[in-house]
């Protein structure tokens, strides 16, 4: 841990609104992630970068405890349930997950209105929805299509926006850049850091580096289902350095 | 409660009336059994029946993307249900078709609730072992079913002093209760249940990563289903006042498949028109003798090439199938 940021977790870094400790996750038999230990401040958005097949997807499977885990996560100081995603998604974490997840035959609307599925207050569902086609006014324009038929951008947005229909307090998002042409890639992380700045908690898997770290407070490195790495985003001035921690 | 803000958009209007038309292919052919009476009259009763036991069988396979090959289980558990409270005990027709529908959906909790943990081939496998075991409890419980011999003198379906004995009687009869489940399976559809199952027929995980509890949902789907099944076969064994164990059998599990895909999975219409379809095609190759499997065969084939979804997805509007 470079001396910046560990002055910054000590004393600036807001309370964590999620930590985890010695977090592991399995596929059958096989370990897939091997005791991790992070937390994500409140209002935080922290990157979490390593190649592929680095188990970045399993860490955000395990924290939304969609696997099958050991280890603790706390959120808000409170202990989640382990592998139970239901519980999980109602204490407010909300996974976008690796390619998208969208309901694809169902119409944009219908999306969105099940993002908001736990929710019953048609007031509040009302003003999500309006928030969502602010921030996403294309969506606006395709209500009524089929999710499945829009481009990868538009559908990416839709996640986005069904996920915020959830009300996140923590929004877990799984390569959202990916299959993207540079220009939509870039006004979604724009968006993300619009979400940022009010104050939502977020955790950024990408493998795009450069895109994540402008948008990072810290970046966790994960190489083979271990965090081998963690970095303020100012350290690293070029990809040589982060090749070097993959490496080291 | 459902939040619905109806985004209709316009394009969507002009499919509203083509989409009556599988409603009005069924009336017809109602009203034509309805004229003509006799054998034709048995034949849309038995297709009605079946309508009834796949609009259940759609809500679990076409709403939620499960597999049950065991459906003729909860039939089987309604009808003899009906079957034996009746004819044996004397109980009244509706009493008795309520105590075995209410059977059938305690049977499907308790299998329910171990075999929906199970996915894709292994619930079709375990399914069908459900649908195999109460046909051999059918056949080997002599006591109470009478094994292959059967029980007939079943009273025909009534409340109090009021029987429907009548060929004519009984079509109306079943088109109520038909009409009710479509109604019913329309309304589901459109609930907040309903999106639910949608959202656990699209994506498992995606679903259950917003908070949808997916096991609940799918037992929830089974229940339903099976109360569907149940009540289909207490209809049957009301109309037809005899019950043996090979009316629930295998055949049964294939005919109602056949229905669901030729008449259009996951649609409200498809399970009738896909009733109606697959009980009357046989009928009508009559003419070609010894040729009549051949040709039926061939038509579902046709049919599945050309309607891939089903007959009633043709009509539905895009979008939502």
């Amino acid at each position: 841990m470079s001396p910046a940021v560990a002055a910054r977790t000590q004393v600036g870094a807001p309370p964590p609104i999620l930590a985890a400790t010695g977090l592991s996750a399995r596929y059958g038999h096989v370990e897939a992630l091997h005791g991790v230990d992070l937390h994500i401040g409140e209002g935080e958005l922290v990157a979490v970068l390593g190649p592929n097949g680095a188990g970045k997807s399993t860490l955000l499977r395990a924290i939304m405890g969609l696997s099958v885990n050991s280890g603790e996560v706390r959120f808000r100081g409170d202990v989640l349930p382990r592998s139970d995603a239901v519980a999980v998604a109602s204490r407010g974490i909300v996974l976008v997950p690796e390619g998208r997840g969208l309901f694809a035959p169902m119409s944009v609307s219908d999306n969105l209105e099940l993002g908001a599925y736990r929710l019953r207050d048609k007031a509040e569902f009302n003003r999500r929805r309006e928030r969502v086609l602010t921030l996403f006014p294309r969506l606006k324009e395709r209500l009524g299509q089929a999710a499945g038929s829009m481009s990868g951008g538009e559908q990416q947005m839709l996640a986005l926006g069904r996920a915020l229909m959830a009300g996140p307090k923590l929004l877990l998002l799984d390569e959202p850049s990916l299959g993207l042409a540079p220009r939509v890639t870039g006004e979604i992380l724009e968006t993300l850091g619009l979400l940022n700045r009010e104050g939502l908690a977020i955790v950024l898997v990408e493998q795009k580096a450069p895109l994540a770290l402008e948008l990072a407070s810290r970046v966790y490195l994960l190489s083979l289902g271990r965090i081998v790495a963690e970095l303020d985003p100012r350290d690293i001035t070029s990809h040589d350095d982060l090749a070097q921690h993959y490496f080291a | 409660m459902t939040i619905s803000p109806s985004i209709t958009s316009p394009e969507r209007r002009p499919f509203r009336l083509v989409g009556l038309l599988p409603w009005l292919f069924a009336a017809v052919v109602v009203g034509y059994a309805m004229v003509v009476g006799g054998y034709a009259a048995t034949v849309v009763s038995f297709a009605l029946i079946y309508a009834v036991f796949v609009t259940g069988l759609n809500l679990f396979m076409g709403f939620a993307a499960q597999v049950s090959f065991g459906q003729n289980a909860f039939a089987a558990i309604g009808g003899y249900g009906s079957a034996v409270l009746t004819a044996t005990y004397g109980w009244s027709p509706l009493p008795a078709m309520v105590f075995g529908i209410a059977a059938a959906v305690l049977a499907a909790a308790i299998v329910g609730f171990p075999a929906l943990r199970l996915k894709g081939h292994y619930l079709a496998m375990g399914t069908l072992a459900i649908g195999l075991i109460t046909y051999e409890i059918t056949v080997e419980w002599q006591s109470v079913t009478q094994g292959y011999l059967g029980i007939s003198g079943i009273p025909p379906f009534g409340i109090g002093s009021w029987e429907v004995t009548s060929d004519r009687g009984q079509l109306v009869m079943l088109s109520l209760v038909v009409a009710a489940c479509a109604f019913a399976a329309a309304r589901i559809r459109r609930s907040r249940f309903g999106r639910a199952l949608s959202a656990v027929a699209g994506s498992e995980e995606a679903a259950t990563a917003l908070g949808i509890d997916v096991s609940r949902y799918k037992l929830m789907a089974f229940l339903l289903s099976a109360g569907f099944a149940a009540l289909a076969g207490s209809l049957f064994v009301h109309v037809v006042g005899y019950v043996s164990p090979e009316v629930f059998g295998l055949h049964m599990v294939i005919v109602t498949f056949t229905m669901l895909y030729v008449g259009g999975i996951g649609t409200v219409a498809g399970p009738l028109v896909g009733a109606l379809i697959v009980s009357l095609l046989p009928e009508t190759f009559r003419a070609f003798k010894d040729y009549q499997d051949l040709a039926y065969g061939a038509a579902l084939i046709l049919l599945l090439i050309y309607a891939p979804r089903g007959l009633a997805s043709l009509f539905a509007p895009r979008g939502r199938s």
